[in-house]
């Protein structure tokens, strides 16, 4: 399935989830080993995962005690992200638009047409 | 010798504006007001001439180079333009030498519970360019880095 672009760009804004995705680039992992790198709880951790997987970036999976992360491929391979600019690009003009539109707002007189 | 690939994607941007449609139509189509949003890349960018001939058939151009980066370089070609309704254009983009997709837009305007609503529909064939081994050489760090500056 495709994520949809804000929790994508929502999941990648944060330099610690792009850590542990660049951790997880080298191959799957436990929680507790994605955790040691960095100077915060397990819980914090499990967190950002969660924001990752919902992202669709991240997939994970629970064998007995421990969970395995690991990346989905297809979310983050090139064509997807050129293809995933390319709508930024033009939600981004679109809104420029719009602010446009408002700047060069005709007077109310004339607007109740 | 570049590997080969293509990728077919479409995606759809809709926005709902307060503003009529001939407002919208012509904030849309002319050069003036082009300027101000449709090449309105990050401030660092170095942009090139925005080129214009709004008419069936005719051409618009615009390129841009963020810092330290190969350029873009954006060609369109119009066919269809119905007033305040329609515009349907072709358009290429180059990243460098390398062509990177060729697009259909489609661009309808419609009147919508006193709003105007805009619908732009891309159909692209996304080419090789955006495969280049070079680029996934960078690796995912990379990626993500220039993903997020773009946001």
């Amino acid at each position: 399935m495709t994520p949809d672009v804000d929790s994508l760009f929502q999941a990648l804004a944060d330099p610690t989830r792009r850590a542990i995705l660049e951790r997880l680039s080298r191959g799957p992992a436990s929680v507790s080993d994605l955790a040691r790198p960095f100077d915060m709880s397990l819980a914090a951790v499990v967190q950002h995962l969660a924001v990752l997987e919902g992202a669709g970036v991240v997939a994970s999976e629970k064998v007995g005690r421990v969970r395995t992360c690991r990346i989905e491929p297809e979310a983050l391979s090139l064509a997807e992200t050129w293809i995933k600019e390319r709508r930024t690009l033009w939600e981004r003009r679109l809104d420029r638009l719009g602010d446009y539109l408002d700047a060069t707002k005709p007077g109310i007189e004339k607007d109740q047409t | 010798m570049t590997e080969r690939s293509v990728t077919h994607a479409t995606f759809t941007v809709e926005r709902a504006y307060d503003a009529t449609p001939e407002r919208v139509f012509a904030a849309y189509t002319t050069k003036e007001a082009r300027l101000q949003w449709f090449a309105g890349e990050p401030g660092d960018w170095e942009k090139g001439p925005l080129e214009l001939d709004f008419r069936e058939g005719g051409r618009e151009s615009a390129s841009g180079s963020p810092p330290n980066g190969k350029g873009f370089r954006y060609d369109a070609l119009y066919w269809e333009i119905i007033p305040n309704e329609r515009i349907v254009s072709t358009y290429e983009m180059h990243l460098g030498e390398d062509r990177i997709s060729v697009s259909l837009a489609t661009v309808e305007i419609r009147r919508e519970e006193g709003k105007t609503r805009l619908v732009y529909t891309e159909q692209g064939a996304f080419l090789d360019g955006f495969d280049d081994p070079r680029m996934r050489e960078q690796g995912v760090a990379a990626q993500l880095e220039s993903l997020v500056r773009f946001v």
